[in-house]
């Protein structure tokens, strides 16, 4: 009986020892790591709510017109709306979705689930970090004790619960999570993927050791005698990372700690067109600022100079004082 | 209210909530009212009340007028003492660390459950909301403090969908269930501060809130009510604690 996706030992092994683990540069154009997501993956997304949202990562996969891919997050902002309003992904397995607190309900969002054409799975927050760090460990599940007693566990037959054989106790069994690929945004990574962590992990580290493939998408690529100098600095090795691709910022509008907070105004002008008309609204939104731009700059510059460099003056204030 | 009023109801529930916690406590603070409660709190009578966030935070400090559009936000980790994993700050509750939980609700019902995935049949939902986040973590493992709007389409006497159990169906289910840790404490409201009676675990009302009478606590209330021999009158807001917060929140992203 193999439930949902876990994967057996065996064949998680195999998966990770056919892939090139060597020391070698990584570094790749959007366009191409996006070639390196399969239609049909299931694909784990770094970060979480707006931050370190690797959003220029999803916009190329977007653009390049994926299919049917099933999404993991910790918890989901605005990209998931991306996600299931451009239809390359049609499955999303989280503990979160709308586009942020301040705005209430992510209109985009329900219209897919409600009518049925994407599929929302909701598991507790802490229930998708154990997931995601089974995974990462090479076991099958982590038992937790959170979920149990509610109807969030009785939407989820994946999960199991059992009496602990030590203690009699119920505890619940989340099954490990091992997406095909990860998506990561970092602050910074060398060109072999030694990546570089500040401020909030959230659970990027078990979503990297977990995933068979990983994507980093970085504000900028330093030598790896930078990294040698901080080595508690880094967060992910680089034997876990496939493609490097160097974004600055590569979270927009989204915030990346320390270099910028969100561009709130682009967000609320987002926020108020697509849950305006989450079809016709959101279709203009995404014709104008994911298909429009020939390059991920020229996204930027429509989000305008003006928010860019506000947004990077209230993210660099982390360290003013 | 015979006064003309001097606060809002976002206003009068964050002070209430914020009078609910206590020096030194450990405080997992979800984002809205609860975090502004808890960074009131802070700022007022709990100088060391430690507070927690889901992003990942031990020790938040929050900066007047720069309040956090979530709890994942760098402005979270402002003065905090610690970042960690999401994962790593939720097993804290796991693990027994935290003394309150502290959370907003969409909809709950007599028993303290907290729905905030469905309204309708889950099947076919009518209305697909956000869900739990780290809402049944937190009210899975800790006692809970609820800081919600009163309203009767909120007040009901079953949840459609329990996303953060309370006491489940009551008496001794949650501890069944395989909670045998926590529960809701307290729930705060512009009307009223209810607790929950130790027999049937069933909400009942602890203080009503200045102006406010019983008929109509229960008349935007979709069960019945039950009142503590002791009911007491809640003190109104204070001046200090309305200018801390409105020098936290001047914007009133969360007060308005």
């Amino acid at each position: 009986m193999n439930e949902g996706s876990v994967k057996p030992y065996l064949q998680l092994r195999e998966e990770l020892s056919r892939r090139d683990k060597s020391l070698r540069e990584k570094v790749v154009t959007l366009e191409e790591a996006a070639s390196f997501v399969q239609d049909g993956a299931s694909v784990g997304i770094g970060g979480s709510t707006m931050s370190r949202t690797p959003m220029a990562m999803i916009w190329a996969l977007i653009r390049a017109r994926k299919k049917n891919l099933t999404c993991s997050r910790s918890i989901v902002s605005t990209e998931g709306d991306l996600l299931f309003g451009s239809g390359i992904c049609d499955h999303m397995v989280t503990s979160w979705f709308a586009q942020g607190i301040l705005w209430g309900l992510s209109k985009v969002m329900r219209h897919h689930v409600e009518k049925g054409s994407a599929r929302y799975d909701e598991w507790s927050h802490m229930a998708v970090g154990m997931r995601f760090r089974a995974g990462a460990m090479g076991v099958p599940f982590m038992p937790i004790r959170s979920m149990l007693g509610s109807d969030v566990l009785k939407q989820r037959p994946e999960a199991k619960e059992i009496d602990c054989p030590f203690t009699g106790e119920k505890l619940l069994l989340v099954p490990a999570l091992n997406p095909d690929v990860a998506l990561i945004h970092v602050q910074r990574c060398d060109a072999y993927g030694n990546a570089q962590i500040d401020g909030l992990q959230f659970m990027d580290i078990d979503l990297a050791m977990a995933a068979n493939r990983v994507i980093l998408t970085t504000e900028r690529i330093v030598s790896n005698d930078q990294i040698r100098r901080a080595p508690d600095e880094t967060k992910i090795p680089f034997f876990c990372v496939d493609a490097v691709v160097e974004v600055p910022y590569g979270c927009a509008p989204h915030e990346c700690y320390g270099a910028y907070e969100p561009m709130m105004q682009h967000m609320e002008a987002y926020v108020a067109q697509a849950n305006g008309d989450p079809v016709g609204g959101f279709k203009d939104y995404l014709d104008r600022y994911v298909y429009g731009p020939k390059l991920w700059t020229e996204f930027l510059a429509m989000i305008g100079m003006d928010e860019v460099l506000d947004a990077s003056r209230r993210g660099r204030s982390i360290y003013d004082d | 209210m015979t006064e003309p009023q001097r606060y809002t109801a976002n206003e009068i529930l964050t002070v209430l909530s914020a009078r609910q916690l206590r020096d030194g406590q450990v405080v997992f603070a979800g984002v809205g009212v609860p975090l502004l409660a808890a960074t009131l709190a802070q700022r007022t009578r709990c100088p060391g009340l430690t507070i927690l966030f889901e992003g990942g935070v031990i020790g938040a400090f929050v900066e007047p007028g720069k309040l956090p559009p979530s709890t994942n936000d760098q402005r979270c980790t402002k003065r905090a003492n610690m970042v960690l994993g999401s994962a790593e700050v939720l097993l804290l509750l796991q693990r027994g660390y935290v003394d309150v939980g502290f959370m907003g609700g969409a909809q709950i019902d007599q028993y303290g459950n907290l729905n905030s995935s469905f309204i309708g049949d889950p099947a076919h939902p009518k209305t697909r909301l956000p869900g739990t986040g780290g809402g049944n973590d937190i009210s899975s493992l800790a006692n809970m403090i609820v800081a919600m709007k009163h309203e009767k389409r909120r007040f009901v006497e079953h949840v459609d969908f329990i996303t953060s159990p309370g006491f489940i169906r009551g008496s001794d289910s949650r501890a069944k269930s395989g909670l045998p840790t926590g529960g809701m404490f307290r729930v705060v409201t512009e009307l009223a501060v209810f607790s929950f009676e130790d027999e049937e675990r069933r909400m009942k009302v602890a203080a009503l809130n200045p102006g406010v009478t019983r008929d109509e606590v229960q008349d935007k209330t979709g069960f019945e009510l039950i009142f503590d021999d002791d009911l007491a009158i809640t003190e109104p807001p204070s001046e200090h604690e309305l200018a801390t917060l409105r020098l936290l929140d001047p914007e009133r992203l969360f007060t308005a």
